[in-house]
């Protein structure tokens, strides 16, 4: 079990080992750059193809089934599709913003899975005093990367996504990093390593302490998956590329390999965040329960990532499009205030740590639920139930 | 002076240069969001990392996106035709002056005298802990400031009274 779980670790040690003393950290260095660098780029290429398996399954159509086995070789024809096309700019575009926005775009979300503890002491860049920050600030810099894209290409199309797209992400970006504050209260510590250690704690028959396991964290986390999809422009919040409204948004403007580009640094975005949310909420890298820890802690880590990608794939086959207004309203007016009755309901929940385990329970989950009631009053009367009526 | 403060000194300076220079507007924003990221990174290289990840927050995250929105929202972005100042004269002396009049409040600090004191470790709990005990008033007199700062923008931009309502379908 042991050896099967640090082996990642074990390995990077027998090859650093080879190379002279002096040359040791740079090596280290590079080979967690490396590995970052492939695993999460193949992820998106498998995550590619086995999202369009499942939207065609959930639209009962078979989906790509015909290159390689079962059509698993597809993102292989797709790589080498994107390669080979040529590469059109625009005679109106900004030629350097217009090359240099692509990898503003894909540079942060590979930088942000360095701070995630992947695994039992398996983490690229341990910041103990300011790991969370580190995610954020690097996830900020993508919004100039969407500008640029937007802008440059001298296009109306593209610009209203992209004017589209700063809105969201700025409107859902307060909701997102609220959320995470709620676990940073009750760890006490910006550090991700510490956050998933702190939920290792057991409780009743093996389980472990899990921030979801509790009222605030339910409701954080839910909140986080919310604006976690707003953040990567996944359905039903992909306003700002939006094909049937404004073609392909802030990128309309691009092709062959540098929209291709534009389609990595989203999925990647998706999986930081996903990996974010597993760190604060799902225990990261922890099983559920103790008696699971013989299976090694990246494949748990790996497998919440893969079932959260699978729950964005589902909702991107099952709900409709927002509309602009919906969308800021529902970020302003229910969002933003249920996160901060959150925040006060983990804040309760810290000082009451020596009362009945029942009460407590009881005295925030109820807070919280009246304050949902209360919140989601405006939209009920806004979107009244729709009665359809058919033909006879 | 290490090389990689040369370098991100360099990045700083040239590009809040080339936010002043620059013709074209959305080049000169995006140089200004350049400049305030490289002030991050000089946070981070004179190892205040919670300072330098707040600044790229803060100021590349929503300050910059602001004045992008604006640009966007407000005026075209047409390259800027004619001179740059009206009196470039006038405001080179005022430059001069003024970085004389630093240079010299500077100089004149008993700070430069006395002996460089051993860096000190802070961690983020106790900057929580200044900022919400010892400095706990002015934060919250900043926190009212914005507040109303925002409720005078959204008084601007509702549509007033007696104006012509938006068009509704007949």
């Amino acid at each position: 079990m042991n050896t099967l779980d640090q082996l990642p670790e074990t390995l990077k040690d027998h090859v650093v080992g080879v190379f002279p003393a002096g040359l040791q950290p740079w090596i280290s260095a590079l080979l967690a750059i490396g590995a970052l660098c492939a695993i999460f780029p193949a992820l998106f290429a498998l995550t590619t193809v086995l999202e369009r398996k499942i939207l065609g399954r959930i639209q009962n159509r078979p989906g790509p089934n015909r290159v390689g086995p079962a059509g698993f070789l597809q993102f292989a024809a797709d790589g080498i599709k994107s390669l080979t096309k040529e590469d059109i700019v625009p005679r109106n575009a900004d030629r350097l913003l217009h090359f240099l926005a692509p990898l503003v775009v894909v540079i942060p979300p590979l930088l942000a899975f360095s701070v995630l503890p992947i695994g039992r002491n398996l983490v690229a860049l341990d910041l103990p005093e300011t790991g969370l920050l580190f995610f954020f600030a690097v996830g900020a810099s993508v919004e100039v990367g969407v500008f640029m894209a937007g802008w440059s290409g001298g296009n109306k199309y593209s610009l209203l996504g992209a004017m589209r797209a700063l809105a969201q992400l700025i409107s859902y970006e307060l909701p997102l990093i609220l959320s995470a504050l709620t676990v940073v209260m009750l760890t006490g510590s910006l550090s991700l390593v510490a956050m998933v250690e702190k939920q290792s704690a057991v409780q009743v028959a093996g389980l472990h302490a899990w921030n979801l396991f509790t009222p605030w964290g339910v409701v954080g986390f839910l909140i986080f998956l919310t604006a976690a999809a707003a953040e990567a422009n996944r359905s039903p919040f992909d306003l700002p590329e939006a094909e049937s409204e404004i073609i392909a948004g802030y990128f309309t403007e691009y092709s062959g390999f540098k929209f291709a580009l534009f389609f990595l640094g989203e999925y990647l975005g998706l999986f930081a965040v996903c990996g974010l949310g597993i760190t604060l909420f799902l225990g990261g890298w922890l099983p559920p329960f103790t008696w699971l820890n013989w299976i090694p802690s990246w494949l748990w880590f790996f497998g919440k990532l893969g079932a959260l990608i699978f729950f964005f794939i589902w909702l991107r086959g099952t709900l409709p499009r927002l509309r602009m207004d919906q969308l800021m309203q529902f970020a302003w007016t229910f969002l933003l205030p249920l996160t901060l009755i959150n925040a006060f309901v983990a804040g309760l929940w810290h000082f009451t740590a020596d009362w009945n385990v029942l009460f407590r329970w009881a005295l925030s989950a109820g807070l919280l639920a009246a304050a949902y009631v209360a919140l989601s009053r405006p939209f009920a009367r806004a979107f009244p139930r729709r009665t359809y009526r058919f033909a006879p | 002076m290490s090389v990689l403060f040369v370098l991100l000194a360099g990045l700083t300076l040239g590009a809040a240069w080339a936010a002043v220079t620059l013709r074209n507007l959305v080049h000169a924003a995006l140089c200004l969001i350049g400049s305030l990221a490289g002030l991050g990174l000089i946070y981070i290289q004179l190892d205040a990392e919670f300072l330098g990840l707040a600044q790229i927050l803060v100021y590349v995250g929503a300050v910059a996106i602001l004045i992008v929105f604006a640009v966007m929202l407000v005026r075209g972005t047409e390259p800027l035709v004619g001179r740059l100042s009206t009196s470039p004269w006038l405001g080179g002396a005022i430059t001069v002056l003024l970085a004389a009049l630093l240079l010299w409040a500077v100089s004149k600090s008993p700070r430069l005298r006395a002996p460089t004191p051993p860096a000190p470790t802070v961690t983020v709990k106790a900057i929580g802990q200044q900022l919400t005990r010892d400095y706990v008033v002015p934060l919250q007199g900043i926190g009212l400031l914005l507040t109303a700062a925002t409720l005078g923008a959204a008084l601007i931009a509702l549509p007033r009274r007696g104006s012509n309502p938006p068009s509704t379908p007949p």
